[in-house]
């Protein structure tokens, strides 16, 4: 009998996700736990794992389509072997017709070449086949905004029909009628201006740029992922009065403590002492003392978050994540430092949950990784701070009437002005440095 | 002196609408009205006595027609004209003391009397027993219009007269003529057809219903012709008198017509004699009618009008969007009417109801757009009612498929067209009402069907 896939709930924030790729094809064996697909959300990745042992029947979704969570994308008829001999599910079998699809859409096909060689509108390339840049930027994927309040639109329904249709979301189309009413124009609309930028628009650009069009550019379609993280970026700037304060800080302690206890703490912990877990522990510290750095904005509610729950961003090769560490205030260095490393490596071998990135409450971001000197972080919605690390320089420096080499890192700190004035965020920053000077006080606590 | 928040100025659709929202707001709000009744010419000598006459005079029409063929004889069927103005003037009565009930329940004050301006934030009203002065934060004119006429008629409210008149004949006429294809003459005129006059139309223009959608109005002017009106196109009125039980109706390049009755609906005038427009001030454009911003408000502070007075649609519930929007911007300073979804309905048989562009209008804008249209003799419903005649027509955007315009002439058009005003509102496109269930067998199936066959998919056809 046939057996549904569908797409599992992942964290509460997340209401769909895009299948990047199959990995099998109707009329595939599967055993159980097997992946079959490779899903896609704003958030990470994940993969689709078969329910049963069984055969792989139909696809409903093509690669780059948006599916809801609980949907059904798949069919598995169970038992190994008994479906090899008979390539197509017997008509009158197939899963319950309890599949919801518009009626002007096609029916998938049933055990024939895989999805990707229908004709689709315009197919998103998996990232497998693009891979996106890595932005030099210590910029931090923003999460989902916060629940509560719902700025989706009321679709239309046609405009629901052609959204299916074309595997787009009501997110990413600008609705115009009535009462914010998501119209069929609107979606027809969005699908245009998008075929447009995909295929002339070497023209435009070209016509700004003053370069002839064809070889001179190269257009790539973003990635889901990339769209959404593009989208919810400029959220963050439209929404919060983002605003950097910088500072320096003398590593010259740091130096002197990593290189008394480096050998000895790595002995012991199987970790090397780095420079993050002084800033988490130095920012947890400072996030202690102002606690409208460690909380968002709700509605009209200012929430102050008790837990320090410190998203600390890794880049990859397909962007930057930003996995959270959590209750930060409760590890030790060592602790800290295994953690991080952990989420690092996991971030890297695509292996991130969701639950790995959901709920951070404050970022820290190292840009000093690519040499940047100085930058300014983009806030992660709904949180109202990110600390910025830089490189270190050797740099001149007065010290009691003295010049003097000192290592030297800017940091910076950008808040949200809405709910943070320009003396908190000052005097955090300062609090930062001062801890990372003299890391002593971390421990006496002054 | 009296001091209000808002004083009305008439108790048609459109002042007692804005009248009893106002005080739903939270004002103090007198209405002023001349007549006993209130509820103005609509609910007086308008569109509610005309549904009452005209569906008495259907049913004494079909009873000699199509209950034949529903299995019913008839013997001796009989008029009995003066009971039809009874029930008439019941269900008039009903609905205006109503109005009073609601006047009391919301606490406005009413005075029975000509209101005028005397000057800012004064209203004087002269009534039976003297005149009371009034003074006013705010003042809506809501007068209305009156039957206009041409030169070389004379309205004598008997021989020659309005739809006023037209409505309370002590006799059916034995030939009655019409001046003026518009609804107005076109429903009276069915009423005394159907009564068992002879009834000759002139009208000026070359097509009938100005202003509808063309097509539309051609097929009605054929069912019309059908059913035994003449109607002559194109014809222009030099003079219409009466001498004694006759009238003599002249035109140019035609015969004289001698009838007994002349119905005179070349359209309505805004009302706005000694109403002290002067004394504040209020500008009025070349045709009479009061000028008035996106708010109402009229070149006088303080001073706002709705409805007929300021032209466009002359329609009861044009008056009441206008009403409302009107004083809910007085005093939450937001209030708004979509002008493009204002629908029109002609109450002859079959109805005609209208919202939105007409083709001719799209084709002059150089709008492209496509069209549907079912036809009730697909209709499952309309079989059953015996009544096949007419069709839907929608009309949609060829690019956004956003629909501008529906028009149906049938059964019950002017109900079904409150869907077509709804979906246009909502800025739906033709897909949004074919997606959308209709129940079966109704009507308003052949408002899907239509939507449908915009994209050439009607099921039924």
């Amino acid at each position: 009998m046939a057996i549904e896939l569908r797409i599992p709930s992942v964290g509460e924030s997340v209401t769909e996700a895009f299948i990047g790729r199959w990995l099998k094809k109707p009329g595939d064996q599967v055993r159980k736990d097997e992946p079959v697909a490779e899903l896609e959300t704003d958030k990470a990745n994940f993969e689709l794992l078969a329910p049963a042992a069984g055969t792989l029947t139909r696809l409903l979704k093509k690669e780059g389509e948006s599916a809801a969570i609980g949907e059904v994308v798949a069919y598995v008829e169970e038992g190994e072997g008994a479906a090899v001999s008979s390539p197509a599910p017997s008509p009158a079998e197939p899963a319950p017709a309890a599949v919801p699809r518009p009626p002007s859409v096609p029916d998938p096909p049933v055990v024939t070449p895989p999805p990707v060689s229908t004709t689709t509108p315009s197919p998103p390339p998996t990232y497998d086949v693009n891979p996106v840049h890595v932005a030099p930027l210590p910029v931090s994927e923003p999460s989902a905004p916060p629940g509560g309040v719902d700025l989706k639109p009321r679709v239309m329904p046609a405009a629901r029909r052609v959204l299916e249709e074309y595997g787009l979301s009501a997110g990413e189309v600008r609705a115009t009628g009535p009462g914010g009413r998501l119209l069929k124009e609107d979606v027809l609309r969005h699908i245009e201006q998008s075929r447009a930028r995909a295929q002339g628009t070497g023209a435009a650009a070209a016509a700004v740029s003053g370069q002839g069009d064809g070889d001179d550019v190269e257009v790539v379609r973003m990635t889901p992922m990339r769209r959404t993280i593009a989208r919810r970026l400029v959220e963050a700037q439209q929404t919060a009065a983002i605003l950097t304060t910088f500072n320096e800080v003398d590593m010259h302690a740091v130096y002197d403590l990593r290189a008394r206890y480096r050998d000895a703490f790595e002995k012991k912990h199987g970790v090397r002492l780095g420079f993050m877990s002084f800033f988490v522990k130095a920012a947890v510290d400072a996030l202690k003392q102002f606690p409208s750095v460690n909380a968002e904005i709700r509605g009209d509610d200012i929430v102050y978050h008790k837990r320090y729950h410190v998203g600390v961003a890794v880049s990859t090769d397909r962007g930057l994540v930003v996995p959270v560490v959590r209750d930060a205030d409760r590890l030790s260095f060592a602790d800290l430092e295994k953690t991080i490393a952990e989420l690092a490596k996991r971030a890297r071998d695509k292996k991130l949950g969701l639950d790995d990135l959901l709920g951070g409450t404050f970022t820290v971001t190292n840009g000093g990784l690519f040499g940047s000197l100085m930058s300014t972080p983009i806030l992660n919605p709904p949180q109202t701070g990110v600390l910025g690390m830089h490189g270190v320089q050797d740099r001149p420096v007065v010290r009691d009437g003295q010049i003097v080499i000192r290592p030297m890192m800017y940091i910076a700190l950008s808040y949200d002005h809405r709910l943070i004035d320009g003396r908190e965020a000052v005097t955090f920053l300062r609090r930062v440095k001062e801890a990372v000077e003299d890391p002593t006080r971390l421990l006496i606590d002054v | 002196m009296t001091q209000h928040d808002l004083v009305v100025i008439g108790a048609g659709p459109g002042g007692y609408v804005a009248a009893i929202r106002a005080a739903q707001l939270g004002l103090n709000v007198a209405c002023v009205d001349d007549n006993e009744m209130l509820g103005g010419t609509c609910l007086r000598v308008g569109c509610i006595p005309s549904k009452a006459m005209l569906e008495s005079s259907e049913l004494f029409y079909e009873s000699s027609r199509s209950f034949a063929d529903h299995g019913i004889g008839l013997q001796g069927v009989t008029l009995d004209l003066d009971k039809m103005h009874q029930r008439k003037n019941q269900v008039v009565k009903a609905l205006t003391s109503g109005i009073g009930s609601l006047f009391k329940k919301n606490k406005i004050t009413r005075y029975k009397g000509l209101g005028r301006i005397e000057g800012p934030g004064r209203v004087a009203v002269r009534g039976d027993d003297g005149t009371v002065e009034l003074t006013a934060k705010h003042i809506l004119i809501a007068t209305g219009s009156v039957a206009a006429s041409l030169p070389g008629i004379e309205i004598d409210g008997d021989r020659v007269g309005t739809s006023t008149d037209a409505l309370a004949y002590k006799e059916v006429p034995k030939h009655l003529v019409v001046i003026g294809a518009g609804y107005i003459g076109m429903e009276l005129g069915s009423v005394w057809l159907r009564l068992g006059a002879k009834v000759t139309v002139l009208e000026y223009l070359d097509r009938i219903l100005p202003g509808m959608d063309r097509e539309t109005a051609d097929e009605a002017l054929k069912l019309f012709r059908k059913q035994g009106f003449e109607i002559h196109l194109g014809a222009r009125v030099t003079s219409a008198k009466a001498h004694g039980d006759q009238c003599v109706v002249e035109r140019d390049g035609g015969d004289s017509i001698t009838c007994d009755r002349v119905l005179v609906s070349v359209g309505r005038r805004p009302a706005t004699s000694d109403l002290g427009l002067e004394t504040v001030g209020v500008a009025t454009d070349k045709r009479g009618f009061i000028q008035v911003d996106g708010r109402f408000a009229t070149s006088a502070a303080g001073v706002y009008a709705i409805g007929d007075v300021i032209g466009g649609m002359m329609l009861a519930h044009k008056a009441q969007e206008e009403g409302t929007a009107c004083v809910e911007g007085i005093v939450t300073g937001h209030g708004h009417v979509n002008y493009d979804a204002i629908p029109g309905v002609v109450y002859t048989s079959p109805e005609i109801a209208t919202v939105g562009k007409s083709e001719e209008a799209l084709k002059e804008a150089g709008v492209e757009y496509r069209k549907g249209v079912f036809p009730f003799r697909g209709n499952g419903r309309a079989r059953a009612l015996g009544q096949v005649e007419g069709k839907v027509k929608v009309l949609a955007d060829a690019k956004t498929d956003r629909v501008l315009g529906v028009h149906i002439l049938g059964p019950r058009a002017g109900d079904l067209i409150a869907e077509a005003a709804v979906a246009m509102d909502y800025g739906a496109s033709s897909e949004d009402i074919a997606r959308a269930c209709h129940a079966h067998p109704t009507l308003a199936e052949a408002l899907k069907e239509a939507a449908l066959a915009v994209d050439g998919r009607a099921i039924h056809i």
